[in-house]
């Protein structure tokens, strides 16, 4: 093993060479393989031995994650690794990202850091709903893949399949990820992103047993398909590995097929920044150049007991050292740099400067929030909003065990908060009952544990609860919403958006941010007329506030206000409380008084509030509850208990494949039935099915069951306990 | 018979005047007295010289303090009190300058309650009489509402500049929520606004600060807003004028009265 202080010394050397990084991440579906594969690339840095590797996880580094044999938090490392045909040294900066579909936040995230991917794939079980869905945010943000095709050996030793057969099921995972490329970005697919075996983008190997092969390095080892078939069913696999070890194979690939900073940042920048790329800094990023302004975008929030928060992202502009202040997109102060550094594995190396094009880690960005836009100007125009695939859909309340810890946990809610955004959390400092949403019942339970564990404060939490939508089906109004004073009035009509425009909204590439006419052909596109697409003021939670009037004195400075009473109704609507979701709302007609002093917040907020509350009651208002995606593969004796218990859980059979006495069935089912199920089909299958599921959005709640839950949410938040009326809101 | 019983409870509008307990009318007085409830309300202004205890030891009557909910959203206690009884109803200034009022005039009104005004001396009025400007002369008068959320209304600079265009003074009122604003801080929100609208001649303007109307110890101080942007006013309520073209009459005013540089009397303002 070279000692840790020359590896630094040498990566310290390539941080400055921008064409010898690889900023890369590995997207694949739960245990499929990819942090044992990250292990390996490790041993290729020579960081820890190549014995180690798979068997310490090293980069899931969080003991919850060790425990729990899967990868929660996407870390950050850098690998120093030789190019043999070119005697060059390379760094390749690496984030290791979850697979399990609950911290869908992460993987978003990571993206934004990286210009190319690995999509780990199982040789057996293919392309996954979850490999689907990381892939697609990798693609969107522009970030190329290649392919690594894992677990081969399993193919041989456990399918006990032919060396034809082999071949064949080999092709059909590329024929398949292709397909899914092709469909998400077919220009780029053209140009070159089609993943080849004959040109070296596609690699094939076992991480657990450490080799790997691929076409172009076939002449060098000497090891083809035939090889490998032979070496694994004769259990040689550490010859194998010997000879055609996996991280040569994989870095090789990396190196030659995944592009470096000066390349990526060009075609990503574009993508990821609206601002005016015609100026100093939109130049100075296009080219990835380390003489423009420091413009650095937060991924990841990290508490270190030592040093406060450590801002994990990527730097796409400029210089960062100790020392300097800089401005947070939203803030109006600076924050001043205590140290910058890069990680290997859990440990922290500080450097004294480093420049455009790594990921690093930074200390002292205290206002920074995950998404922020740092940089040395003010009033940087901030980096696109990171968007998550899927939001929140289940919550949980938390209270201190102990009274004395009530105000710690307040301040641990909000670290965590802060370190990880597809958590919402509601604080309630009167009841001392706080509420926490996530992804699914997992995510919370890891975000219990952390609580518990890490900051060290012992908590009760309830059983997890649904969070609804609230949505309407057809027109509402107009209604009106007087002010307090009675001065002003807002008239305000709802209409259900169409599914495609609640789509494009959902798909995160919708934002407010970007150029008017830019969003007008996005919105038209999506079906919306063009008076209705040039009239939208703002979009919030997949809803949309359209002005209609024309030429309406004082109204532009009452906007902002308008604005806000829209988002209160969207953030709970009158049903119970619960988000809206799907709902334009248009304001067709303002009275406004005279002077400025009366219709300020306290009179246009509640007033606007009334009249869109109103709105949504005068139509047929619907809950909509989160449907999942499910996905169960057992032995095909079990398929009847399977159905049952899908069934039982208002649950719908979608497909049903039966392949050599495995049966495989796909369905969905509402969120609120599935608490539990984990449990339920364990003991149905005696614990032989393998299961997954994937947030797919949302369902109108059947007309039966739809009293009954707002009753419960209703009381459940202390709301008055009968099903609201428009007079509760004139 | 029946008609006059009617009417024989009301809900009377006493405008309290500028500044302490004294600044009322006679007839105002009176019908506090003879008024079986009195009620106030100090949030459309303040009257910075005196205290509710005050004005009860004063009127010798026991006061009760309204917030803005209890009379926009829960009028209903003050015209329900007026229908069996005579109710004052108490404000700073004159009543009805408070648009708010109207508003609670009309529900009583509606509601069957009789209303009467007793008048008080307004701040409208006072400016023009502590600046020597004249009463013909002044456009719309506007409100300078503190920031809320970095949001800056900035409508108040559009009266202001409608106003110059039809050669009108305009009486810049200030927010009094929270802590009262003073002359200093209107003048630097509308400084903001004109720099974002790049009108950098703004700060040549000609502006009267006027502080504790109604005091033994009014301050009136004219000078051009470059140079009156730091000058201690002294304690609240204050409100400013920008005015347009000047009247000669009206410039010997500024000067006697509110030591207006004499510049201005050869400059064209």
């Amino acid at each position: 093993m070279v000692s840790r202080k020359e590896i630094i010394e040498k990566i310290k050397m390539l941080m400055d060479k921008t064409e010898m990084i690889r900023n890369i991440g590995i997207v694949a579906h739960i245990d499929h393989g990819k942090t044992t594969l990250s292990d390996n690339l490790l041993a290729g840095s020579g960081l820890i031995s190549n014995e180690l590797a798979g068997k310490t996880l090293y980069m899931d580094y969080d003991e919850e994650e060790q425990a729990r044999g899967i990868t929660i938090n996407a870390a950050n490392v850098s690998i120093l690794f030789n190019h043999k045909k070119t005697n060059k040294d390379y760094l390749i900066n690496l984030i290791d990202t979850p697979g399990h579909v609950d911290f869908g936040g992460d993987v978003t995230r990571a993206m934004r850091a990286v210009d190319g991917c690995i999509v780990v794939v199982d040789a057996v079980e293919g392309m996954m709903p979850q490999t689907e869905t990381v892939l697609k945010q990798a693609l969107k943000e522009n970030v190329k893949p290649v392919l690594f095709v894992n677990k081969v050996d399993r193919l041989i030793n456990e399918l006990k399949i032919d060396k034809k057969d082999m071949q064949y099921r080999l092709a059909k995972v590329i024929e398949e990820v292709n397909k899914f490329i092709k469909n998400i970005q077919e220009e780029k697919y053209k140009s070159g992103w089609k993943i080849n075996p004959a040109d070296g983008s596609v690699a094939f190997g076992s991480a657990l047993y450490k080799w790997a092969i691929s076409i172009p390095m076939l002449e060098k080892t000497g090891i083809g398909f035939n090889e490998v078939y032979d070496y694994c069913r004769s259990g040689r696999m550490e010859e194998l590995s010997e000879k055609s070890r996996l991280y040569n194979i994989i870095l090789d690939m990396v190196i030659e097929h995944l592009p470096n900073p000066l390349v990526s940042q060009k075609r990503r920048v574009p993508t990821i920044w609206h601002g005016d790329l015609d100026s100093d800094v939109g130049r100075s990023m296009l080219n990835c150049d380390k003489n423009g302004p420091v413009v650095f975008m937060v991924t990841k929030i990290v508490p270190d007991p030592h040093s406060g928060e450590v801002a994990t992202g990527r730097l796409f502009s400029g210089t960062i050292k100790r020392g300097m202040e800089l401005y947070i997109s939203g803030v109006n102060k600076t924050n001043k740099i205590q140290q910058v550094g890069i990680y290997m594995g859990p440990d922290r190396f500080e450097i004294e400067e480093i420049f455009a094009g790594n990921i690093i880690a930074v200390i002292g960005l205290k206002d920074a929030i995950v998404g922020s836009t740092v940089s040395s100007i003010k009033d940087m125009f901030p980096f696109e909003e990171i968007r998550h695939v899927s939001e929140p859909v289940v919550t949980v309340a938390v209270e201190a065990k102990n009274m004395k810890d009530l105000p710690r946990l307040i301040e641990v809610l909000r670290e965590i908060s802060k370190e990880d955004p597809t958590i919402q959390v509601q604080i309630d400092e009167e009841s001392g009952e706080h509420l926490i949403s996530g992804m699914g019942e997992l995510h919370l339970e890891v975000i219990g544990h952390k609580i518990e564990r890490d900051k060290k404060v012992p908590i009760i939490t309830s059983e997890p609860i649904v969070v609804y939508r609230e949505g309407i089906t057809s027109k509402g109004g107009p209604t009106e919403g007087v002010s307090p004073n009675r001065h002003n009035r807002f008239y305000m009509e709802v209409d259900p958006l169409s599914e495609s425009v609640v789509e494009l909204l959902k798909s995160g590439a919708f934002s407010m941010k970007l150029p008017e006419l830019e969003r007008r052909k996005l919105l038209m596109n999506a079906g919306l007329n063009s008076n209705e697409a040039k009239a939208v003021v703002d979009e919030y939670r997949n809803n949309l506030l359209l002005n209609m009037t024309k030429g309406i004195q004082y109204l532009p400075e009452t906007m902002e206000l308008i604005i806000e009473g829209f988002r209160e109704v969207m953030s709970g609507g009158p049903l119970a409380k619960e988000p809206c979701q799907g709902i334009k709302v248009k304001l067709v007609d303002v009275k406004l008084h005279e002077d400025s002093i009366h219709r300020g917040p306290a009179q246009v907020i509640p007033a606007v509030r009334n009249a869109i509350y109103t709105a949504i009651l005068s139509d047929n208002p619907v809950l909509l509850e989160p449907i999942q995606r499910i996905y169960i593969s057992a032995p095909q004796d079990y398929m009847g208990e399977i159905i049952r218990e899908l069934q039982g859980r208002r649950g719908q059979v979608m497909d049903i494949q039966t392949e050599k006495g495995d049966v495989v069935v796909k369905g969905i089912a509402p969120v609120s039935e599935l608490f539990g199920f984990s449990g339920s089909i364990r003991s149905a299958t005696e614990g032989r099915a393998l299961w997954n599921s994937e947030n797919i959005g949302f369902q109108v709640l059947p007309s039966s069951l739809h009293n009954d839950v707002v009753m419960n949410i209703r009381r459940r938040k202390g709301m008055k306990e009968r099903i609201p009326e428009i007079s509760d809101y004139v | 018979m029946i008609h006059v019983l009617k009417y024989l409870y009301m809900l009377i509008f006493v405008g309290l005047g500028l500044y302490d307990e004294m600044d009322i009318s006679i007839k105002g007085l009176e019908t506090i007295k003879r008024s079986k409830k009195v009620f106030v309300e100090f949030y459309t202004s303040k009257m910075m010289g005196t205290t509710i205890d005050r004005l009860e030891k004063f009127y010798g009557k026991d006061i009760e303090l309204l917030g803005r909910e209890d009379i926009e959203i829960r009028p209903d206690k003050i015209i329900e009190t007026a229908r069996n009884k005579d109710v004052a109803f108490l404000c700073a200034g004159d009543p009805m300058i408070a648009t708010t009022h109207i508003d609670l005039r009309i529900r009583a009104e509606d509601a069957g309650v009789k209303t009467r005004i007793i008048h008080g001396s307004s701040i409208q009025t006072a400016v023009i009489g502590l600046s020597g400007l004249q009463n013909y002369k002044f456009g719309r008068s506007t409100t300078i509402p503190r920031p809320y959320k970095n949001i800056i209304a900035e409508s108040p600079y559009d009266v202001f500049k409608n106003n110059l265009d039809n050669n009108l003074h305009t009486l810049f009122l200030l927010d009094i929520s929270d802590e009262p604003m003073t002359i200093n801080e209107g003048l630097k929100i509308l400084l903001n606004i004109s720099d974002k609208r790049k009108d950098y001649k703004f700060k040549d303007n000609l502006c009267v600060g006027i502080a504790r109307a109604g005091s033994d110890n009014p301050v009136v101080k004219a000078d051009f807003i470059k140079d009156i942007l730091d000058y201690n006013f002294g304690p609240p309520l204050h409100t400013f004028i920008l005015p347009a073209k000047l009247h000669f009459m009206e410039k010997e005013a500024l000067i006697r009265f509110a030591k207006a540089p004499k510049e201005i009397l050869t400059k064209e303002t």
